[in-house]
């Protein structure tokens, strides 16, 4: 996993709420037994104007001209600005793939589903939480003034406007630390083996119809 | 000191080790795996040269993109004609034989979707943590199991280490008093649910269930309600155990044998929430008011009695909110005001992790008997959960009731719900289904899915668009015994 310190980038804003992951990255794709190579695929309905499917060649597809992503202006975004309730739905971790594979690593919404919330952090994306009131003013903002970008700063967990605006967010002290530092969390829990250990041993004296072997 | 809930009990029970910064060590009794979300978390293991930690805590059968046409399922993994689908789930049989790992495979008649398995098995008992890599999960907290959905990263790392990294969820209570109409079932008090609290209500909680109307529910319909936990943003939902628990866990393979029963049915007694315990937040649903409910649009949120009509967008004051509703009208083809009876179907999809267990088998062939489907319906579909609930219908007579009926019967598997397979609508086809999401895509590229009970399904492949099963009175043709 990269690690993620501070991110510059041009803002793209999907201005929809429950964005959910079929919706993300539908399910003909999650055939698939890699973990890479979703970018092409993500919202698929809504980029591409014809069904899509795995293996394809998506190049030669034709674009929905509609779709925020497809916009010339927002070509190269790296942070997605969205509405409530983003990546409800099912648990596939292809959703945080294919936003990471696109090229995005911050996504900014009012809240996030919590099984999506989880599995992105641990693909070195970046979720951060405003209010309301503040993710409408830089929608207003992001698609008011073409070339918006923000400067997204992990370490200081605040956000620099083009304006000279400083917006603070809130992370989890652990993700945070997982992120600047890449980590991979299996390795820092077997560091824990021995609690495990100890745990498990009490455990099955106690509940032994719980172990067949 | 203020009693706990059993979220609290379960969580304490489990706890392996508290950190200073709010996440906590949780042990880990029992991963379900199928063929999606694991590819990846094996080699994982691999490219890290780590090994499971406990066997016998895990269990794979795949149910995502299993063919349910027994042309295809005859033949076994070599028959399944797409070559993607092949590959997953082949990869997850020699996964499962490199790693040890029990596996129900594709023609094994234990094999079926994963939360309809485990329970069935007894492989779920009360008081377990139960994970798996699809949201689903929530399902098993009908047992007072401790159970939610994760993703791949979380699949391998509790492959490795038996335990998961969480951070303790907030307590909220449904409780629902009072007594069901005739002809309402589990599956219309967790849509009214959603329809009340919305898709993002529940979420950061553990949802428990509570009330005179969940106890009188058997335990399918108590897993029908814990499975839908998710599409109101909670991934965990619970009933506490009661007799009904126990009774339906006696006797299954993976329950406690005889020697230790006793001392485990004292455990799972406990599993309940204390009298004085206190929830964040509570929410009170009269089971008596609760009407069959029928989704229109495309988040289970976007839900209405079936007296109701589809909500006409000028009524909305909320701009974020009617654009939702504007989107979602257009998507299903519908425009407000519309009566949900009005809603002309083309297809019927009875099956799914919600809804494919005997009970809604039986409560679904019990409308349809005697009828015919539809001649204006492209197709009706029954998809039993799993090889033994397909064993078990057939034993009753199901099976001919349906085929008689002009529904198709099917081989076990996920099929339409997610449509993985090649069980898919078409574009702009409506479809009746038992599922558990009616997101844009979602059983098959520009489907219109409607959420129903199964009795509710049945009826409305009768007709060809919906009706009230409180009140239809069909003309049976023939008389079944």
């Amino acid at each position: 996993m990269d690690k993620f310190v501070r991110k510059q980038g041009l803002v793209a804003p999907l201005d929809r709420s429950n964005v959910d992951t079929d919706l993300i990255i539908p399910k003909q794709f999650l055939k698939s037994i890699k973990r890479t190579g979703f970018g092409p695929n993500l919202f698929d309905e809504l980029r591409y104007l014809d069904e899509g499917f795995p293996g394809q060649d998506c190049t030669n597809r034709p674009l929905n001209p509609e779709f925020v992503l497809n916009q010339a202006r927002y070509q190269g975004a790296s942070i997605l600005l969205t509405r409530e309730n983003f990546g409800c739905g099912s648990s596939r971790e292809h959703a945080p793939w294919a936003l990471e594979d696109f090229g995005f690593r911050v996504i900014i919404a009012p809240s996030f589903a919590d099984i999506f919330f989880n599995n992105a952090f641990k693909n070195g994306l970046l979720l951060i939480t405003l209010d309301d009131a503040t993710v409408e003013r830089l929608m207003t903002d992001v698609e008011q003034t073409p070339g918006y970008r923000l400067d997204v700063d992990l370490v200081g967990q605040c956000i620099h406007t083009p304006d000279g605006e400083t917006i603070e967010f809130d992370v989890d002290a652990f993700r945070k630390y997982c992120l600047e530092n890449g980590l991979d969390d299996i390795g820092l829990t077997l560091q824990q083996a021995d609690a495990i250990r100890t745990f498990e041993a009490r455990y099955k004296a106690d509940n032994p119809w719980l172990f067949r072997s | 000191m203020a009693g706990r809930t059993l979220y609290d009990k379960l969580w304490d029970a489990h706890l392996v080790q508290q950190r200073d910064d709010g996440t906590a060590l949780i042990y880990i009794d029992r991963q379900l795996l199928h063929e999606v979300t694991s590819p990846q978390a094996f080699e994982g293991l691999r490219l890290a040269n780590r090994k499971p930690w406990r066997l016998d805590s895990n269990i794979a059968t795949p149910d995502h993109n299993v063919p349910t046409t027994l042309k295809e399922r005859s033949i076994g993994i070599e028959g399944i004609e797409d070559d993607t689908s092949r590959i997953q789930v082949m990869t997850l049989d020699s996964n499962c034989t490199d790693f040890n790992i029990e596996q129900f495979g594709i023609n094994d008649e234990r094999q079926g979707i994963v939360h309809v398995v485990g329970p069935e098995q007894g492989a779920t008992l009360p008081g377990m943590t139960v994970v798996c890599g699809d949201s689903h999960t929530a399902t098993h907290g009908a047992f007072g199991a401790l159970a939610h959905g994760i993703g791949t990263s979380e699949v391998e790392h509790v492959l490795a280490t038996q335990c998961l990294i969480q951070r303790k969820m907030k307590n909220l209570k449904i409780q629902v008093d009072g007594e069901l109409g005739e002809g309402v079932t589990a599956k219309d008090i967790i849509l009214a649910i959603i329809g009340d609290i919305g898709t993002a209500g529940g979420t950061g909680y553990a949802m428990e269930f509570a009330g005179s109307a969940i106890e009188a529910l058997s335990m399918e319909g108590r897993m029908t309600i814990c499975n839908m936990a998710i599409e109101a943003g909670a991934r965990v939902g619970l009933v506490g155990v009661d007799q009904t628990t126990i009774d339906y866990v006696a006797k299954r393979p993976f329950a406690p044998l005889e020697d230790v029963w006793e001392q485990a049915v004292m455990r799972w007694q406990e599993l309940v929430s204390d009298t004085d315990a206190e929830f964040d937040k509570v929410v009170h649903l009269d089971a008596a008011k609760i009407e069959p409910q029928v989704s229109w649009g495309t988040s289970p949120e976007m839900v209405v009695g079936i007296t109701g009509a589809v909500p006409a967008p000028s009524d909305i004051t909320d701009a974020t909110k009617r654009r939702g509703v504007e989107r979602a009208l257009e998507y299903m083809g519908l425009s407000g005001g519309q009566k949900i009876t009005d809603i002309q179907l083309d297809r019927v999809f009875i099956g799914s992790c919600t809804n494919s267990r005997i009970e809604d088998l039986r409560a679904a062939a019990e409308v349809v008997k005697g009828c015919r489907v539809s001649p204006s319906l492209k197709q009706a579909m029954v998809v039993p959960g799993s090889g033994l609930v397909k064993r078990m219908a057939e034993r009753e007579g199901l099976d001919v009731v349906f085929k008689q009926a002009g529904f198709e019967w099917r081989e076990p598997g996920c099929s339409m719900c997610l449509a993985m397979n090649a069980d898919k609508l078409g574009a702009g086809e409506h479809c009746a289904s038992t599922s558990n999401r009616n997101f844009e895509g979602r059983q098959g590229y520009g489907g219109r899915t409607h959420l129903v009970s199964p009795a509710m399904a049945a009826a409305a492949a009768i007709e060809g668009h919906f009706v009230d099963i409180r009140t239809w009175s069909p003309s049976r043709t023939q008389e079944s015994a």
